[in-house]
């Protein structure tokens, strides 16, 4: 499948967009890894609150301008609202505002917070018996410095939670030395792959894959 | 109240399927029956207090109603940021109770007193911050604010007041009235306050609701005078700037009675505490007959 028109059509909206930070790294690091988690994902954007969806909790929130892009894309709120990101008119700040913006989870940008809600969201579907429901959470691999998302790695590890898939953008942006993600996070329990972070089959597959224990997807850009 | 709590949180997880019950390895002995009757919301994380506040985050996301249990500077203190961002910042409501209140632990050190809990908690705007005096008391709150839908924090302590009081809806009730002098006592300080201004025309306000304070309440019902005294079992003045909002509209004199702001280098029990910190009846008569 050819999938470069979207990914064109991604960075042309995000080219939309108003102010500098379009420019940033952290814009574009995400790009493919969330472009494709919305082709596999379970959402309805007339209905962003359907029960039955899939959820998707963006902790790094950090350079949210590809997310945005791939929400605007999906119809979850009008392309021009990219053209009034952080500005006081707008509803698109610097961080992801689930009170403000269609389609967003959970209001993120302090680093560590988005993988313990996960957890608990994992608990929560089960709980509620919406067993094929899936929990994808995306973190930077500098994110991974902050010893809460150990907490739950290690807690969701421990507790099986299969309904449940990590994403590790890794750009090596991490100034302590991570090692291998993916060998740590299977020490830990998990069924943990490491993929190119552009090659979009690569993604498809990763994200695809379900195992008895959390899965991870640890993300090479 | 500690056991109280947890008996009330049992029996209200059995009857409302939308509770969740979130411990970080504390209280496991009074809460199994909870966890036997329905595991899949009943979650011991482990010793890991950063993560319990965003599980019960995450459960609260979907709908659930999430209580979380341990004790009070490993509630208050240790996780604040992901009591701020996750509940409060989220807009999503959760019931945080905490045992071993101020210096209950008394023998334990620094690490486990919290006299400062209620204070960090009070930065996060929305909180409703509540502070029964009694076991029957702390069955009533946990059971009309469990799904309030705001982030409640209810501090359990050892130290209780001699009988329970029927508490005004807003949470500030009159045990008294009087002319010379306006006492406000939280939680379990009520009894000794009663007891410290005996003989003195004292109206006495109770308040069991922290934050917010029933500032309507003490507007009406504060004393002529304008010696206005708060005895809180928390670090003196937490509650000092909400009592002078609510009488910004005359002149008054507030002391602030409450844990000196100092570690607590001592190890004994609550009343030998009290006693050196002038937070026993003596100590606080002592302050209220200095002031007026």
């Amino acid at each position: 499948m050819d999938t470069a028109p979207a990914t064109q059509e991604l960075l042309d909206l995000i080219a939309r967009s108003s102010g500098d930070e379009k420019h940033d790294a952290s814009s574009f690091s995400t790009l493919d890894v969330i472009h494709m988690l919305y082709e596999v994902l379970r959402v309805d954007p007339r209905n962003p609150e359907w029960q039955e969806r899939d959820r998707f909790l963006l902790s790094k929130g950090h350079g949210p301008l590809a997310y945005y892009a791939v929400l605007a894309r999906n119809r979850f709120f009008p392309p021009e609202e990219l053209e009034r990101f952080m500005t006081w008119e707008g509803i698109l700040g610097a961080h992801p505002d689930r009170l403000q913006v269609p389609g967003v989870e959970v209001s993120t940008g302090s680093l560590g917070h988005g993988l313990p809600l996960a957890v608990g969201v994992a608990y929560a579907l089960r709980a509620r018996d919406l067993l094929e429901q899936r929990v994808f959470v995306l973190t930077g691999d500098a994110e991974l410095n902050e010893g809460s998302n150990w907490e739950a790695i290690l807690h969701a590890g421990s507790a099986q939670l299969a309904n449940l898939t990590l994403i590790v953008v890794d750009n090596r942006s991490s100034n302590v030395a991570m090692g291998d993600i993916a060998e740590r996070l299977r020490a830990f329990g998990w069924d943990a792959v490491t993929v190119d972070g552009r090659d979009h089959e690569q993604l498809r597959a990763a994200y695809e894959h379900r195992a008895d224990v959390p899965t991870a997807v640890v993300a090479r850009v | 109240m500690r056991e109280q709590a947890m008996a009330t949180v049992v029996d209200l997880f059995e009857r409302d399927e939308e509770i969740a019950l979130i411990t970080a390895d504390i209280s496991l002995d009074f809460l199994r029956p909870a966890v036997e009757h329905d595991p899949r919301r009943a979650i011991n994380v482990g010793i890991m207090e950063q993560s319990a506040i965003g599980v019960a985050a995450g459960f609260a996301l979907e709908g659930f109603h999430p209580i979380v249990h341990t004790l009070a500077p490993f509630l208050t203190e240790r996780p604040l940021e992901q009591l701020k961002l996750d509940f409060g910042y989220q807009g999503l409501g959760g019931l945080f109770i905490s045992a071993g209140a101020a210096y209950d632990y008394g023998q334990s050190g620094g690490t486990h007193h919290s006299p400062g809990g209620v204070q960090a908690l009070s930065s996060i705007p929305g909180i409703e911050i509540l502070l029964p005096g009694s076991p029957a008391e702390t069955d009533s709150l946990v059971r009309t604010s469990y799904a309030n839908g705001r982030p409640t924090y209810l501090r359990t302590s050892v130290v209780e007041n001699a009988a329970p009081v029927e508490l005004a809806p807003g949470g500030l009730t009159v045990v008294q009235r009087g002319r010379d002098v306006t006492v406000i006592a939280a939680g379990p300080f009520l009894s000794r306050t009663l007891a410290a201004v005996d003989g003195i025309d004292a109206t006495v306000l109770y308040a069991t609701t922290l934050v917010p304070l029933d500032a309507a309440t003490l507007a009406l019902e504060a004393a002529p005078a304008a010696e206005i005294v708060l005895v809180e079992p928390l670090y003196e003045g937490t509650t000092a700037a909400q009592v002078s909002a609510a009488l910004a509209h005359r002149a008054t004199r507030l002391l602030s009675i409450g844990v000196p702001r100092r570690f607590i280098k001592h190890y004994g029990t609550s009343e030998q505490h009290d006693r050196d910190l002038g937070l026993d009846v003596h100590g606080i008569r002592e302050r209220i007959l200095g002031f007026s």
